[in-house]
């Protein structure tokens, strides 16, 4: 189970065989991309920024909460930080269980759970040079979902 | 006096103009800390907004403060 904050890149190859497992059936992997425009405003790049520690273990606790909810055999989830432009990958998780059901639950737990409640924070780059830390801390509908029996 | 390490992110480091400093304080809790920090250097977010962390753990406002502890305000987080 692992949660990180990082700086450089991702290694997409080396995330995806970190949830290899014989007794995985299924696997879901989501990638958050930085997208061109928000709330109706173009937008030219993001600034993350990070307190690693508490995101951490925060995100940690948030992968635990979706092992007791889920049947999973790995989750994973790390969030970039930095200076990021259009088409960057900012986010990746992915788990493996058994089953699809579980997968694609679990999948959407955590990376709903991540926006809510770990200390990352977005800033807007504007095409009219303005900039705006984001701070619209939604949670998403689908957090605090129940299992399925 | 006791003295806070107080680290600053996001809108509040900006507004701050640093990302850390040690405050000589007499609050007793961060809530009374946040009070103090806020009128001196005008931060627009109200506590309610924020959260807080003392030691790399979330903590309630009311929670003791000590001298020599890690603290840092929380503004609304926006990840993904």
């Amino acid at each position: 189970m692992d949660f990180r904050i990082s700086s450089p890149p991702l290694d997409l190859d080396a995330l995806k065989r970190s949830l290899v497992d014989v007794h995985a059936g299924a696997c879901v992997m989501f990638e958050g991309w930085v997208r061109n425009h928000n709330e109706g405003k173009p937008v030219l790049s993001l600034e993350y920024e990070s307190y690693a520690l508490l995101a951490e273990r925060e995100g940690g606790r948030i992968l635990a909460e979706a092992r007791e909810r889920f049947a999973l055999t790995a989750a994973v989830c790390v969030h970039r930080i930095g200076h990021l432009q259009l088409g960057d990958l900012a986010v990746w998780c992915g788990v493996s269980a058994a089953h699809r059901g579980a997968a694609f639950d679990a999948c959407r737990y955590i990376i709903d759970e991540t926006k809510a409640r770990v200390p990352i924070w977005k800033k807007e780059y504007y095409a009219d040079g303005a900039t705006q830390w984001i701070n619209c801390a939604t949670r998403g509908e689908f957090a605090g979902a129940v299992p399925p029996a | 006096m006791k003295t806070i390490h107080v680290q600053y992110f996001a809108l509040l480091r900006e507004q701050r103009g640093l990302a850390r400093e040690d405050v000589g304080t007499t609050a007793a809790t961060p809530a009374e800390l946040y009070a103090e920090l806020r009128t001196r250097h005008n931060f627009t977010l109200a506590a309610e907004q924020l959260r807080v962390a003392i030691g790399g753990e979330f903590v309630p406002w009311t929670r003791s403060l000590e001298s020599g502890a890690d603290v840092v305000f929380i503004p609304p987080v926006a990840g993904g």
